[in-house]
């Protein structure tokens, strides 16, 4: 590890550390922008998606937005909720990134998932300057998501090929996210009380209506049951 | 297809506004005290479990079980992507066989 620290250029520094983000963003970054390009939209709409979204995640539920058709204040419901996380990325970050300079505000714009992950696993070397790292693989990550996002749009409008079901790949993305999330919790009783409120409302109000009840009573009853809760995370 | 183009420029201008007013959020509230609320703690630590469940169920909620070819395919599929995940770890290798593994299915096998 010394000895690839020697290079004192912040830039491939913070290259090296986002090769993973970069393998990811990219794949990602293409499977939404076939998704997208298939719900009738070029690669100039991914481009300004992936650059002024930034948002995994979010970005396929946007596609489902866009062609059902929704209204804006459910927009606001399902950023609010999905991208809620990202308030707890910028809490453990809040006092480093006053001294970012310049950087600062591009920082807290594009503090993604991966991003926040990259960042806090990050060991400055020495006599190099925090603010450019952090700013150099803020930046390239974002670099990769554009970059995915614009090859899938293209791909899918000249290579004509059937891409029924690659809508699978958000659903894929989801369920990778909760396994993982699944063996790190030390209490299965949030992401079993999302699986239940999520079938019931289906059933109660059908596909189009049911995500936004099921969100809100999972806030209620996560509230109602704090202390149960609560108390399981902090003595494990 | 044709694309409502202010309708599709409002939508996206909200999401990325409401995005940014996330990420801001706690630099804009906490960036002078130190201590957060513990609720807020509280959601922090157990809602993201919760929503991406929703989310699954989101992904999977036109399956019926009408027929073999609406609900097979995606069973298999996201059963394959949580034992491979399981065995692998490796994001990509889930995602993308998951995803061709429903492709064919979809495609292919049950046409």
């Amino acid at each position: 590890m010394e000895q690839q620290h020697k290079n004192k250029n912040p830039i491939i520094f913070a290259w090296k550390q986002s090769i993973p983000v970069m393998l990811g963003y990219i794949f990602l970054g293409i499977a939404f922008g076939l998704l997208l390009q298939n719900a009738g939209y070029s690669f100039l709409w991914a481009f300004l998606i992936s650059v002024v979204v930034y948002a995994g995640s979010m970005q396929f539920v946007l596609v489902t937005l866009l062609t059902s058709g929704a209204g804006l204040l459910s927009a606001v419901l399902m950023t609010l909720f999905i991208n809620g996380r990202h308030i707890f990325y910028g809490l453990s970050f809040v006092e480093k990134y006053k001294k970012m300079g310049k950087a600062y505000p591009y920082l807290v714009f594009s503090l993604t998932d991966e991003t926040y992950s990259v960042l806090c696993g990050t060991k400055i070397p020495e006599g190099m300057e925090e603010k450019k790292v952090f700013f150099w693989i803020s930046f390239l990550d974002q670099c990769y998501w554009v970059l995915g996002s614009v090859i899938g749009a293209l791909a899918g409008s000249y290579f004509t090929f059937d891409s029924t079901g690659i809508d699978f790949s958000m659903t894929a993305l989801f369920i990778v996210i909760v396994v993982e999330q699944w063996q790190g919790a030390k209490s299965h009783f949030p992401a079993l009380l999302g699986a239940v409120c999520g079938i019931l409302w289906l059933i109660v109000l059908g596909p189009d209506q049911f995500i936004l009840p099921a969100l809100c009573s999972c806030v209620i009853i996560l509230l109602l049951a704090r202390r149960k809760v609560f108390w399981a995370e902090e003595v494990a | 297809m044709n694309i409502d183009t202010g309708y599709s420029v409002a939508v996206i201008a909200v999401v990325s506004l409401c995005t940014i007013l996330l990420r801001a959020f706690p630099f804009l509230v906490f960036g002078g005290k130190k201590e957060v609320p513990k609720t807020v703690q509280y959601l922090g630590a157990v809602l993201p479990a919760s929503i991406m469940a929703v989310l699954v169920v989101y992904c999977l909620r036109s399956i019926n079980f009408t027929g073999m070819s609406h609900w097979l395919p995606a069973a298999f599929s996201s059963l394959l992507v949580v034992g491979l995940h399981l065995w692998k770890k490796n994001i990509l290798l889930s995602i993308g066989l998951g995803t061709i593994c429903y492709m064919v299915l979809v495609q292919i096998v049950f046409v």
